[in-house]
């Protein structure tokens, strides 16, 4: 491999280009999924290739390949040589990279079950059991049980002298009822819905999680759903649980952070960013107690890697510090433009795909609270728990989330269950509005397997660390 | 692109190796480009090349799957007997009747060597044009075309052989000037021939124009004029929520019990036809099954939703419509090629006839609230204009939406003569919708974007 590498290299210094670097990525990927009892999906993906990015006369060429061989490597140098010198054609200006030192190093996500080595049976033994008890009341219509592995070997290698492997190890499962009476539909899940929580780690996680043991409570509130209230239309306060604040620091801080965004350079599909550069260091985003950072390196993250797709050091940045905006996810070409160097966010989905800025793990950082504490000083609002759907306009500002369940406040106490739960607001205003965040004891990381970004699109694994939040003035029940 | 025997021998080869009761090879092979370009400028220009094998190997009623992009001998037999390890150990699947037997296949044209050939350099040409024409507005183009080909391959144990190569050529054009107006315009063809680089330009750079110094209104009910890249975006929900066949069998679906009857306007019909050259024909899907032509909605009234064979297989006597998507069974079929039948009316006569309304350019970021009453939310986006006295008065900022697609479909007053070929629900190298412009009336805004 090392060899290859370096010719790959060296090819591409004789045809002249000022910088390159390779990935050469090799996946393995199992998938499993049991709906009503039967084993709908077991599936293994083997796949592997390369991918060249070079830089000639100031601009990017890209050109990857799924034969990792010399000659198809040398094509690709090619291919990606001409690309450039075609796009430097149309160039804004010489594409510069903050520094970063060479890295010869091997990095290996820590875990204790290699969950590909874990037998299908065991698997489907766990999946069936979680499912089959889902499906002890009638009214249950749809019961699924989600188990998915990915194992990544990557190797980056560059003209600067860096030479990096890493194996990243990722895993997570999941399960969901759905309840059907008389054309209502109600769905809950359990631990997250979109196939459950996932994180870097070994099978010791899927184990750690609680399948069978939630598998009758979240079925029991899918039927239960059924004939709840509707939630109200009305300006309330909200507690969010963790999963689903984990969306909403996905989408309304995750995103808008990304440098790329800023520079409108995800215009054309994703959007911009309504975080612009003058507002570094000085824009209230949230409440004083609102602390948010970017970190790659925090134990089980699905964000958590070595190095990123530049070969850059996984670090931990802070984001939101006391509700003050004070940092990017950057890149080396983007990080160059501001005079910083790159805190290591760019990644790739696959061997195919050129690195994006990619959230790492953005966590919102423990407060004070219990969560009972929480609720019994609230006199009067809304508990949201666990993503039903997600909705947020192209520079980030206006969002709409819409939540699985949700139960009253009054008086200090959690009291009837609410169907269809939706809230509303603007980014700023809704975090400036929070006044009471969970403490360590409730916080823990979520893993948001489908993030969404660029063109060809590329779906990422990111994490997000949250416990439950307190929200005041918040619009609620869109939808009457 | 290889040749289709060599491809054929290939899967050949592997279904001989194959012991199970039934198997399926799959055969994919892609190359694609794409230039992106923002801020007049391109900043990411990429190739890609791949090709891959996904074998299914059924035993009894146990299903194996492995897909792998290693395609020497010694790894196709390792896949293979991956599937069979996976179908041997796993449990019956009591819903699963049997994979497709073989068929007659329509013999359509969907390669052009033209669009296969294109350099790096004419395609920074294109995205030359588009930031030329905004440039001398004084406005920002961003964008990306894409060009591309595939080669799908499909066979399996009941004698199933076809083989089809596809190139795609598309160009989606977003301009945005600094008073804040954005106008967007797409193409999307099997021909880069058909791809006018400028008429886009010109229509997206003429748009962002019409678009400075938005001004806010209030959220409320309003009769809005749905460009058809909107009208494509909600389609492609109802389709995804609502028209294939798991979501009927399940109950999710809101043409559950509605067969015969009517669930939307008298005006409104929605059909798919994967063979209609007026969208991205594809004679065949992912499991070797013919397209047919399924009408979803005929003036209003609910007539049929799609199905793979799996699904097929859960109702007696139901055959597949030659939906099945790539990959598992699990997300069930789908119409990728959706068409609405078109009115009568011209875009400026729905405006002209419009006393207070908004004008929608397209949506972004569209949800799903509720799948059986249809009710998704979303944002409008790259133009968005208030209509008074049956004229654009002036731009607004983006609002967001909360609605129930049937009954937008349910409100329509006039529906535009002239379709267009928009995005559709899936790959652009299988999928488009062809959808006119509607007005209608009642459409709810429930929040202010930006």
């Amino acid at each position: 491999m090392r060899d290859l590498v370096e010719r790959a290299l060296n090819y591409a210094q004789l045809k002249g280009v000022s910088y390159a670097d390779i990935r050469i990525v090799e996946l393995t990927s199992e998938s499993l999924e049991i709906k009503n009892g039967s084993p709908e999906e077991i599936s293994s993906i083997e796949e592997s290739g390369f991918a060249i990015r070079v830089i000639s006369d100031g601009a990017w060429g890209f050109a990857s390949s799924s034969q990792i061989e010399t000659r198809e490597i040398e094509r690709a140098v090619d291919l990606a040589l001409r690309i450039a010198r075609a796009s430097a054609t149309l160039k804004s200006g010489d594409v510069h990279l903050s520094p970063v030192e060479p890295i010869r190093a091997d990095y290996r996500t820590p875990f204790r079950k290699d969950p590909l080595e874990v037998s299908i049976d065991e698997k489907l033994d766990l999946l069936l059991k979680a499912d089959a008890l889902m499906r002890k009341q009638p009214e249950i219509r749809i019961s699924r049980a989600f188990m998915s592995i990915w194992k990544t070997h990557k190797t980056f290698a560059s003209t600067e002298g860096s030479f990096i492997k890493q194996e990243i190890v990722e895993c997570g499962a999941g399960i969901s009822a759905t309840a059907v009476r008389d054309g209502e539909v109600q769905t809950r899940s359990y631990p997250n819905s979109f196939r459950g929580n996932y994180a870097t780690s070994g099978y010791e996680y899927i184990e750690s999680l609680g399948l069978v043991e939630n598998a009758e409570r979240i079925s029991s509130q899918a039927i239960q759903l059924l004939s709840a209230d509707r939630c109200p239309s009305k300006t309330t306060t909200v507690i969010i649980d963790g999963s689903q604040l984990a969306l909403q620091i996905h989408e309304s801080c995750g995103h808008p952070v990304e440098l790329d965004r800023v520079f409108g350079t995800e215009v054309s599909y994703a959007g911009a960013s309504f975080l612009t550069t003058d507002k570094l260091g000085n824009f209230r985003y949230g409440s004083p107690i609102v602390n948010i950072v970017a970190d790659a390196t925090v134990k089980e993250g699905l964000g958590t890697f070595g190095f990123d797709d530049e070969g850059v050091p996984a670090r931990r940045t802070q984001i939101v510090k006391e509700g003050i905006f004070v940092g990017y996810l950057t890149s080396r070409e983007t990080a160059a433009k501001m005079g910083w160097r790159s805190n290591g966010s760019m990644r790739a989905d696959s061997w195919k795909k050129m690195p994006l800025i990619r959230m790492t793990n953005i966590n919102l950082e423990p407060g004070e609270w219990r969560l009972e504490e929480m609720i019994a000083d609230t006199k009067e609002g809304i508990y949201f728990e666990t993503n039903r759907s997600w909705s947020i306009d192209d520079l980030r500002l206006n969002f709409q989330f819409g939540t699985e369940i949700a139960w009253e406040i009054k008086n200090g106490k959690l009291g009837r269950m609410l169907k269809n739960p939706t809230y509303t607001g603007i980014t700023p205003q809704f975090w400036r509005s929070c006044d009471a965040i969970g403490n360590g004891e409730y916080w823990r990381m979520w893993g948001t397997p489908n993030c969404g970004k660029g063109e060809p699109q590329q779906v990422i694994r990111v994490g997000h660390g949250a416990s439950p939040a307190r929200f005041r003035n918040v619009t609620v029940g869109v939808v009457k | 692109m290889k040749e289709q025997e060599a491809v054929l021998s290939t899967l050949e080869k592997v279904l001989r190796w194959s012991t199970a009761d039934q198997t399926e090879v799959i055969f994919k092979a892609v190359d694609s480009y794409l230039t992106r370009f923002a801020q007049n400028c391109v900043h990411q220009n990429v190739a890609e090349r791949d090709a891959n094998l996904s074998i299914r190997v059924i035993r009894g009623r146990k299903i194996g799957s492995v897909t792998t992009n290693l395609l020497d001998d010694e790894s196709l037999r390792a896949a293979l007997a991956k599937a069979d390890e996976i179908a041997e150990r796993g449990k019956e699947n009591p819903h699963f009747r049997s994979l497709p037997v073989s068929a007659e296949y329509p013999s359509v044209r969907t390669f052009d060597e033209r669009t296969a050939a294109l350099t790096p350099e004419e395609r920074t040409e294109v995205a030359r044009i588009a930031i030329d024409r905004a440039r001398k507005e004084h406005f920002h183009a961003s964008g990306a075309f894409s060009t591309g080909t595939i080669q799908v391959a499909v066979a399996n144990s009941f004698g199933v052989r076809v083989c089809q190569s596809f190139t795609k050529s598309s160009l989606k054009i977003v301009v945005q000037s600094p008073k804040g107006g954005s106008g967007y315009a797409y193409r999307l063809s099997r021909r880069f021939d058909d791809i006018d680089a400028r008429e886009l330009s010109d229509q997206a750079t003429e748009k962002c124009g019409l678009g400075g110094d938005p001004v806010e209104v209030q959220p409320g009910e309003y009769t809005v004029i749905l460009e058809p890249y909107a009208v494509g975006a909600l389609l492609a929900y109802l389709a995804y929520i609502g028209l294939g066949a798991f979501s009927l069998q399940e109950g999710r679906s809101f043409m559950c019990g509605k067969f015969g009857k009517e669930v939307m306007g008298e005006n409104i019909t929605l059909w798919d036809d994967g063979l209609d050259p007026k969208g991205m024909v594809v004679p065949f899907d992912f499991e070797g099954v013919p397209k047919r032509k399924v009408m979803l909605i005929e003036s209003g009234v609910a007539r049929g939703v799609v199905y793979d064979s799996y699904t097929a297989g859960r109702e007696e006597g139901r055959i597949s419509t030659g939906h099945k998507l790539p990959g598992p069974i699990t997300l069930g079929p789908i119409p990728t090629n959706l068409f609405m039948k078109e009115g009568g009316y011209t875009v400026e006569e729905m405006i002209g006839s419009t006393e207070n309304g908004i004008y929608v350019s397209r949506f972004w970021y569209t949800n799903v609230l509720e799948p059986v009453k249809t009710l998704v939310t979303g944002v409008t986006r790259d133009g968005t204009f208030l209509i008074r006295n049956g004229r654009i008065s002036r731009a607004v900022k983006n609002l967001r939406f909360t609605e129930s697609i049937v009954r937008t479909l349910s409100n329509v007053s006039m529906i535009s003569r002239r379709t267009r070929l928009v995005e559709g629900i899936f790959s652009e190298f299988f999928s488009g919708s062809v959808v006119p412009a509607l007005k209608a009336d009642k459409f709810n805004f429930t929040g202010v974007a930006d």
